[in-house]
């Protein structure tokens, strides 16, 4: 392998007090943080920051969030979904306000990214707040030059709950206008005439929207573990190259 | 910056703190078990699984699984953390000490040096100094919870360094390259600490 650290140690990543600039709700659980963020040194599509919340009291909890915005934005989002008996996702969804200080560090990792210039075509699959580093991939995608999309088609399948847990909807549904397509798969409830999926994500729902193992796609998965490791095997089974698939898992709230 | 921390507007702690001096700085406690891997689960037959101890002059051992078996087990119980910011308590493992392994590849032969690279299937890479897996702190672990460890969790064989975060305790290993200079395995060239003490909050290349 090589190294890919030739030009020697990165600098330690500090921690940054970000600035609480917007807030806007994209679900019913899901909360977008727009941060203005000093001296922010740029990311690529596909990481993440480590947020850190202290108490008065000293107690620290400290929790990634993938970055929402593509590089080219000049804010930063983070799209957070709240788990009712977690820690730290209440408090950036319900208790953090505009104005209010954030402290961050990264960008952190250096392979669930994906940069226009690698080329597709490209398979993305979320479940959950999952699509959040996809969605940063598929922004990244529409705001590159027509001719270096041309040749990178994108899909996505997209696995949520309810019509009204998926996150990024309206911008999901014009996701045509840059000629990726976006299929939805919703495991418990469907408005009347759905007319995507009605499931969970299966071997044959993969091979009906994702390109077939002999077009070489990248493919980048991400949601909760067993979404995750479900997903992934499925695809090693329909005959992708292990090494072409990459995953992101949400810890432990699978 | 990091000396005084900002104190985040009406955040406090929603649980009970866990036992005191068990919980590293920045981590929390878990009672799953989290999956964290870069790709697919790799699936070796056991048959066609070995494990390998490279010297640094290339003479290597190799054992079959039913030969690494049959070395004298451990049952270690321990508590690991996971740079992802999770830790998990009391967790009860079965496997061979790194310690047995190493004594019986310099026995039959291979070279010593003070580091070594854990490899796996699917590629996976993770640098240590020999001095992080030997002493009785790493083993090659193939039960977890009184069951064979599951895919996902690295079986049929991880690497168990609880000591460090948890990326070094390389999933899916299938040997140990002994290396006279340290070099930076996956993670590692990605931008995680060469070391990754949890104690010192060792997450990323630049942290003390
Ligand atoms: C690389 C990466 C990127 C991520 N990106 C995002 C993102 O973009 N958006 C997003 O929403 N999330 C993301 N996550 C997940 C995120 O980091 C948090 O795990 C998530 O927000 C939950 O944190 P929490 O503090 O609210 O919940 P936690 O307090 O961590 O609890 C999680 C769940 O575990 C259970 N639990 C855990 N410990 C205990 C305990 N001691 N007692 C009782 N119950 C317990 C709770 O039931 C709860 O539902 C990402 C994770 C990673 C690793």
């Amino acid at each position: 392998m090589t190294d890919l650290r030739a030009v020697g140690a990165p600098p330690r990543l500090e921690w940054l007090v970000s600035t609480v600039a917007k807030v806007h709700n994209e679900t019913r659980r899901a909360r977008t943080l727009v941060l203005d963020v000093p001296l922010w040194p740029g990311h690529r599509a596909g990481q993440h920051v480590d947020v850190r919340l202290v108490a008065e009291d000293g107690y620290q909890a400290q929790r990634s969030y993938s970055i929402a915005s593509p590089p080219e934005s000049p804010s930063l989002e983070l799209t957070v979904e709240r788990l009712d008996d977690g820690e730290v996702s209440p408090y950036l969804c319900d208790v953090l306000r505009v104005g209010d200080g954030l402290e961050i560090r990264g960008p952190i990792g250096g392979y669930f990214v994906w940069d226009v210039a690698q080329g597709g075509p490209l398979f993305l699959v979320a479940g959950g707040s999952g699509i959040v580093p996809l969605m940063a991939m598929m922004r990244h995608y529409a705001a590159a030059p027509n001719e270096l999309r041309a040749d990178v088609p994108v899909r996505l399948l997209y696995s949520a709950r309810t019509l009204d847990d998926v996150i990024y909807r309206d911008e999901l549904e014009m996701g045509s206008r840059v000629d990726a397509r976006v299929s939805l798969a919703l495991t418990r409830d469907a408005p009347a005439g759905w007319g995507g999926y009605r499931r969970r994500i299966d071997r044959a729902m993969l091979e009906e929207v994702g390109w077939p193992p002999n077009e070489s796609p990248r493919v980048f998965v991400c949601g909760p573990t067993p979404l995750v490791e479900s997903v992934a095997n499925l695809l090693v089974e329909i005959g992708h190259v292990p090494s072409r698939i990459r995953t992101e898992r949400f810890g432990p709230t699978g | 910056m990091a000396d005084t921390p900002f104190i985040a507007r009406g955040f406090h702690s929603r649980r009970a703190p866990a036992t005191p001096g068990r919980l590293p700085p920045g981590q929390y406690e878990t009672r799953d078990f989290p999956v964290l891997s870069a790709g697919p689960t790799p699936r070796t037959p056991l048959a066609k699984w070995d494990f390998t101890i490279k010297g640094v002059d290339d003479r290597s051992v190799r054992w079959s699984w039913d030969e690494l078996r049959a070395f004298p087990h451990e049952t270690p119980n321990v508590d690991i953390h996971c740079v992802t910011k999770w830790s998990k308590f009391d967790t009860s493992w079965e496997g061979i000490s790194v310690d047995t392994l190493l004594n019986a590849a310099l026995a039959a032969g291979v070279q010593d040096a003070p580091y070594v690279m854990a490899f796996s299937d699917g590629g996976y890479t993770t640098n240590l100094p020999l001095a992080d897996v030997t002493g009785g702190k790493a083993w090659i672990a193939f039960g977890y919870d009184s069951a064979p460890l599951p895919p996902e969790h690295g079986g049929p064989a991880r690497l168990l360094v609880p000591h460090l975060y948890f990326w070094k305790s390389a999933k899916w290993v299938r040997g140990l390259q002994l290396l006279r200079e340290d070099r930076p395995g996956f993670w590692e060239q990605l931008g995680y600490h060469d070391r990754g003490d949890p104690w010192r909050e060792q997450r990323y290349q630049g942290d003390p």
